[in-house]
């Protein structure tokens, strides 16, 4: 049961698994959601769904399978035909009065209705008639025409509220928490904290070996253990920008991010390039000349130990990574790639985060090859993105 | 026994559905929510609600999950030993109880709130996984296997500071409380302060969603922070005009430090009410 939406689920990128399959099935056998819709909907959301970020995707994928209800053809059929039955025959066992199911019985049988109601069910396809109502209006037409009990078959329906099933799923609330959202003002937030955590590393406390042994000592030789708090703020991070035209918006969403956290980090510096790192990087773009550096000097000042992370769009003509002489504003003897190789090696852990869209990575070349140099380590500028690049630096 | 509304906290059908799905199957309740959200009470009604004694377990970031099961006090135990005191002999004087090991001794079942589990170290959760699993542990000093008499309810809250590792989530029931809506809102205030004003408390839940509907704030207000400025509203009891006043000069809702908590939230509140109330005039 429910195979077709554990598998849809997990195709949408959610790590449901079957643990969490057997969960739903015990909690439907356990009878906590009342065989309504909506009920399996939430009890469904409380198995499946481990973290608010999913919770959009989840309805999405909730909305598609289920909304398979309404249309007779497809693979979604044998879906149809499992579900509502089962579920409407435990709810009328349980709500219809003796009286009533013998009224059942006189209009052809239960199985009669369920017919019925199925062919109902299937007949509505509009998404605004039946759509996103389909078992709401099914379950109290059909019933309601053949005199029977109206209230047993309001399925997905909760009256109080007046809010139908489909309809809670169909909002999607939780768009804002999707992890793949670029960063806005909200998600902002979320970020600095992935930032914060990825600079406080270690443990909140160790044993202080020298402060013990004289404060026993001290004490005439009853212990007297003595801790301190272990150094955080260990994480040096050296940051290279790219300035390009295009980077000018991404820069600053980068640079209020990281200056932001600025007192987090040991040390905190960052350089700018133009597309992509050749022999030079400045730091400050209005004063570019005198502030120059060469990159071997860069290599020289900071050590291996620094988290390098490059922010850039990655968008250029692949000659300016791979030629000598390749880059837009000046002579480069030695070809983007070199240097970039250089960097990915003296540095143990180096990443590129990068602001466009990760679906668009492919339309350009020299996105891909920056990102192969890198070793895969792009991420985009997205929650998720920062998580995987702290992950990785952290390493 | 299932868990609804009470009158005291109203719960949305998803939350109770959340709830009585950890109870029935006997597996944590994860909560996760915006600060202010009624995380933690929710602890306290499941408590009342199902007539079971509350456990409360808070996690800072040097608790360990040991802590949760006992702790063997080595140093005292070593002092006694120095003093020649008797009770040396017996390692199970030494081992203090912790909160998990409270709720399955607990004659009756409990209700263990593991409150703000993201504090801990990014391990903590993942030391306790057999223990919430099987409802047991092993006592090593002692040489004795501790099993829960009655497996406990376990709520665990959290305001996602960390990632939670995959096989703790695997075995959780997960709820996201969402922040009410309106509607919500309005049954939350109904049912706290059944006396409150009608038109006070329209007027509040009003400058209540403004204020929320700004983006750029820090901390956004939450339902406890309306509860507390409510409550500040009718101790003061001003009329619901105040809250509407068309004076252009009056820009703050009165009392709002119980509201926005801080100083640059109150600047760009108070620089936004004064833009929108001077385009009315041109």
């Amino acid at each position: 049961m429910f195979a077709t939406f554990i598998l849809a689920l997990r195709s949408a990128g959610l790590p449901t698994s079957v643990t969490e399959h057997l969960a739903l099935l015990n909690a439907m056998r356990s009878g906590v959601c009342d065989y309504s819709v909506e009920d399996f909907y939430f009890l469904s959301r409380a198995t499946l769904v481990k973290d608010e970020r999913h919770l959009d995707r989840f309805d999405r994928v909730f909305a598609e399978v289920f909304k398979g209800l309404e249309r007779p053809e497809g693979e979604d059929h044998e879906l149809m035909q499992q579900l509502p039955e089962e579920w409407l025959r435990k709810l009328s066992e349980k709500i219809l009065t003796d009286e009533e199911k013998q009224l059942i019985e006189a209009a052809g049988g239960f199985d009669k209705l369920m017919e019925m109601l199925r062919q109902r069910l299937a007949e509505q396809k509009g998404r605004h008639q039946g759509g996103s109502k389909w078992i709401g209006t099914a379950g109290t037409s059909p019933f309601g025409a053949n005199g029977y009990n109206p209230e047993g078959v309001r399925i997905g329906q909760d009256k109080s509220r007046n809010r139908s099933a489909v309809k809670v799923w169909d909002k999607r609330e939780f768009k804002d928490l999707d992890g793949d959202v670029e960063l806005g003002t909200r998600t902002m937030k979320l970020a600095l904290r992935r930032l914060r955590r990825f600079a406080r590393q270690g443990a909140a406390t160790e044993l202080d070996i020298g402060g013990t042994i004289k404060a026993t000592a001290n004490n005439a030789g009853s212990l007297d253990l003595k801790m301190v708090a272990e150094r955080h703020n260990a994480v040096k991070v050296l940051l290279l920008l790219d300035i390009g035209g295009s980077m000018d918006d991404h820069v600053r969403a980068c640079e209020e991010l990281f200056s932001a956290i600025r007192t987090e980090f040991k040390h905190l510096e960052h350089y700018y390039f133009h597309n992509c790192i050749y022999e030079k990087l400045w730091k400050n773009n209005r004063r570019r000349k005198d502030t120059e550096t060469t990159t071997w000097d860069l290599l020289r000042t900071y050590g291996p130990d620094y988290k390098v992370i490059i922010v850039g769009d990655g968008a250029m003509a692949p000659y300016e990574i791979v030629n000598p002489g390749g880059s837009v504003e000046h002579w480069n003897e030695e070809s983007g790639k070199v240097w970039m190789q250089r960097i990915t090696r003296h540095f143990r852990r180096t990443a590129w985060l990068n602001p466009v869209p990760q679906d668009q990575w492919r339309y350009s070349a020299s996105t891909g090859m920056l990102s192969e140099i890198m070793e895969a380590r792009m991420f985009p500028l997205t929650l998720e993105g920062l998580d995987g690049l702290t992950r990785e630096l952290a390493r | 026994m299932a868990f609804k509304s009470t009158a005291s906290y109203i719960a949305t059908r998803d939350l109770e559905v959340a709830v009585n799905a950890a109870v029935a199957l006997q597996r944590p309740l994860l909560v996760k929510g915006e600060p202010g959200t009624g995380k933690t009470v929710l602890a306290h009604e499941v408590s009342r609600a199902l007539g079971m004694p509350l456990i409360e377990w808070h996690i800072k970031s040097t608790t360990k999950a040991q802590q949760g099961l006992y702790e063997y006090d080595a140093v005292s135990r070593l002092r006694d030993g120095q003093l020649g005191d008797e009770r040396v002999h017996d390692i199970g004087n030494y081992i203090v109880r912790g909160k998990l090991w409270e709720a399955f001794e607990a004659d009756q079942q409990s209700v263990l709130l593991i409150d703000e589990i993201d504090k801990a170290d990014i391990e903590f959760p993942n030391d306790l996984l057999l223990e919430l699993d099987r409802m047991q542990f092993y006592v090593y000093e002692t040489r004795k296997t501790v099993v829960a008499k009655q497996r406990p309810i376990v709520i665990i809250t959290s305001n996602n500071e960390k990632e939670l590792p995959d096989a703790f989530l695997r075995r959780c029931f997960f709820h996201y409380i969402r922040f009410p809506d309106r509607e919500t809102m309005e049954q939350i205030v109904q049912s706290h302060f059944p006396d409150v004003k009608q038109e006070l408390a329209r007027e509040a839940l009003n400058v209540f969603f403004q204020i929320r509907g700004v983006n750029e704030l820090k901390k956004k207000p939450a339902t406890s922070e309306l509860l507390d400025w409510l409550k500040l509203l009718m101790i003061e009891d001003l009329p619901p005009e105040v809250l509407r006043s068309a004076d252009s000069k009056v820009v703050l809702p009165p009392l709002h430090g119980a509201l926005l908590k801080n100083e640059q939230d109150v600047h760009l509140f108070e620089r936004l009410a004064f833009l929108s109330r001077r385009q009315p005039q041109r």
